[in-house]
């Protein structure tokens, strides 16, 4: 690659599969759980994550030797809880349809542990070009994981994906449901995120087996 | 030996100066943008009523209201009064959808307000529509809608809206396969008010009995649907007896 030398690639590919933050870190489960419920929600806040830890771990790096020590997580806080308020704010003047589905997002964003994780371990200590690649990284391990339960959740739960009826019609007994196949309405409730989310888990490890503690 | 930045007094005029940073940069945004949030949130809710009494551009499934450009030329159209009764009192108000429910509502907690209510009356195809705005509770925040009944309080159409309800789940209300239910349900049974509720397992889940006073509720939505019962029945009584004057 040009623009990226080994080293650099390796903070995109890595937590994406051997150290990703969702599965092997166990961060940002909590937004995992509550959002992934439909697939369009998954996407949608797999991208605004993507966006405020790129930009929050820039601007945290850039800063990284004025920062007091003493009350980096407040700062580390402001930082992100500025960005995303501004976000939106320019969302809500001049998109507000798309600032309308992500309003919900905002809060979560705000609390999510990997993006406060990743400012703490990588953008206090490493320059902002590293940083940027480190968050897009990052929220893209995040992003996939949840675009996989959000697939499996949808599907399974509601029978459609991004609001599509692609296995027919549940009312009308179209398609599987004319072979009394039924939707399982347990897959939209949050504890079958983290039956899902344990699947993946299980077969990431046995996949490779380093990853298992002794 | 310390470091520059581990003084209490940087650590202080750091913190001090942050916040000044901080604020200005938002409080800048904030004011700057007000002018244009406010505009489209007042054409946010010319459309929801508009689309409550039917005038949208829906498609089969998708909920699509009628285009910026054309919505307020679409809303003096249609909408032909816009009415804000309070008690016996009933006054026309060209600027009554921008009424604030929400301060009406705590307003009205203390006993000496009479709450005002707008009413929206819209004609289309010859029909009259009344479009009532109404607000709740749901599981996480505040949840809103617009009702549009005809003059027996039968529902001709709705629209649901949320701050911040569980995507996938309470979110729901604002899609079409929840709204569309309560199209040709009654709010009345026979003489008293009975409001519509948002049902488990009622038996009939494709909603063909529209005097039931039922919808079929969101699986995994229990709070939501709760909600949407809850202040479709406090919200609409207190427009009860200006109806009583239409008969």
């Amino acid at each position: 690659m040009g623009l990226l030398n080994k080293k650099d690639a390796k903070l995109i590919t890595d937590p994406f599969l051997d150290n990703n933050p969702v599965t092997v870190q166990v961060l940002g489960i909590c937004s995992a759980l509550a959002i992934t419920a439909e697939l369009k929600a998954s996407i949608v806040m797999a991208i605004a994550v993507m966006a405020v830890l790129a930009i929050g771990n820039v601007v945290i790096s850039l800063m990284r030797n004025i920062i007091p020590s003493k009350i980096r997580i407040i700062v580390q806080l402001v930082v992100v809880a500025a960005l995303v308020i501004i976000v939106d704010l320019v969302l809500k003047a001049y998109a507000y349809e798309l600032s309308k589905t992500l309003s919900v997002f905002v809060g979560l964003i705000i609390t999510n542990c990997i993006i406060m994780g990743r400012f703490e371990a990588f953008a206090l200590a490493n320059s902002p070009y590293q940083s940027f690649l480190d968050g897009i990284g990052n929220a893209a391990g995040y992003g996939i994981i949840l675009i996989i339960v959000g697939f499996f959740r949808e599907l399974l739960g509601s029978g459609t994906l991004l609001g599509y009826k692609v296995l027919g019609d549940p009312i009308e007994k179209t398609g599987v449901y004319a072979f009394g196949y039924e939707n399982n309405g347990f897959m939209l409730l949050a504890p079958m995120a983290l039956i899902v989310l344990g699947i993946i888990i299980w077969v990431q490890r046995s996949r490779n087996t380093n990853l298992i503690e002794e | 030996m310390e470091k520059r930045t581990d003084k209490n007094s940087y650590t202080l005029l750091f913190a001090f100066i942050m916040v000044v940073i901080v604020g200005s940069v938002l409080a800048f945004a904030a004011s700057s943008l007000k002018g244009k949030i406010d505009e489209n949130k007042r054409i946010e809710k010319q459309q929801n009523i508009l689309y409550a009494m039917g005038v949208n551009n829906n498609e089969e499934g998708s909920v699509e209201f009628v285009s910026k450009d054309i919505v307020a030329a679409e809303f003096s159209k249609y909408i032909k009064k816009q009415l804000i009764i309070q008690g016996d009192n009933v006054t026309e108000d060209d600027n009554a959808y921008l009424l604030d429910l929400k301060k009406e509502q705590t307003l009205s907690k203390d006993g000496n307000h009479k709450r005002r209510l707008p009413l929206f009356i819209g004609e289309k195809e010859g029909k009259t529509f009344y479009v009532a705005p109404i607000r709740g509770k749901g599981l996480w925040d505040a949840i809103w809608g617009y009702v549009a009944m005809d003059k027996n309080m039968v529902v001709q159409g709705v629209y649901f809206d949320h701050k911040g309800e569980t995507p996938g789940l309470g979110a729901n209300i604002k899609q079409r396969f929840f709204m569309d239910d309560f199209t040709g349900e009654e709010m009345m049974s026979g003489n008293s008010f009975k409001g519509i509720s948002v049902a488990k397992g009622n038996n009939d889940p494709t909603n063909k009995d529209k005097t039931d006073h039922e919808v079929d509720a969101i699986a995994g939505a229990t709070i939501t649907g709760d909600g949407v019962s809850a202040m479709i029945k406090s919200e609409l009584k207190l427009y009860v007896p200006y109806f009583k004057t239409l008969q």
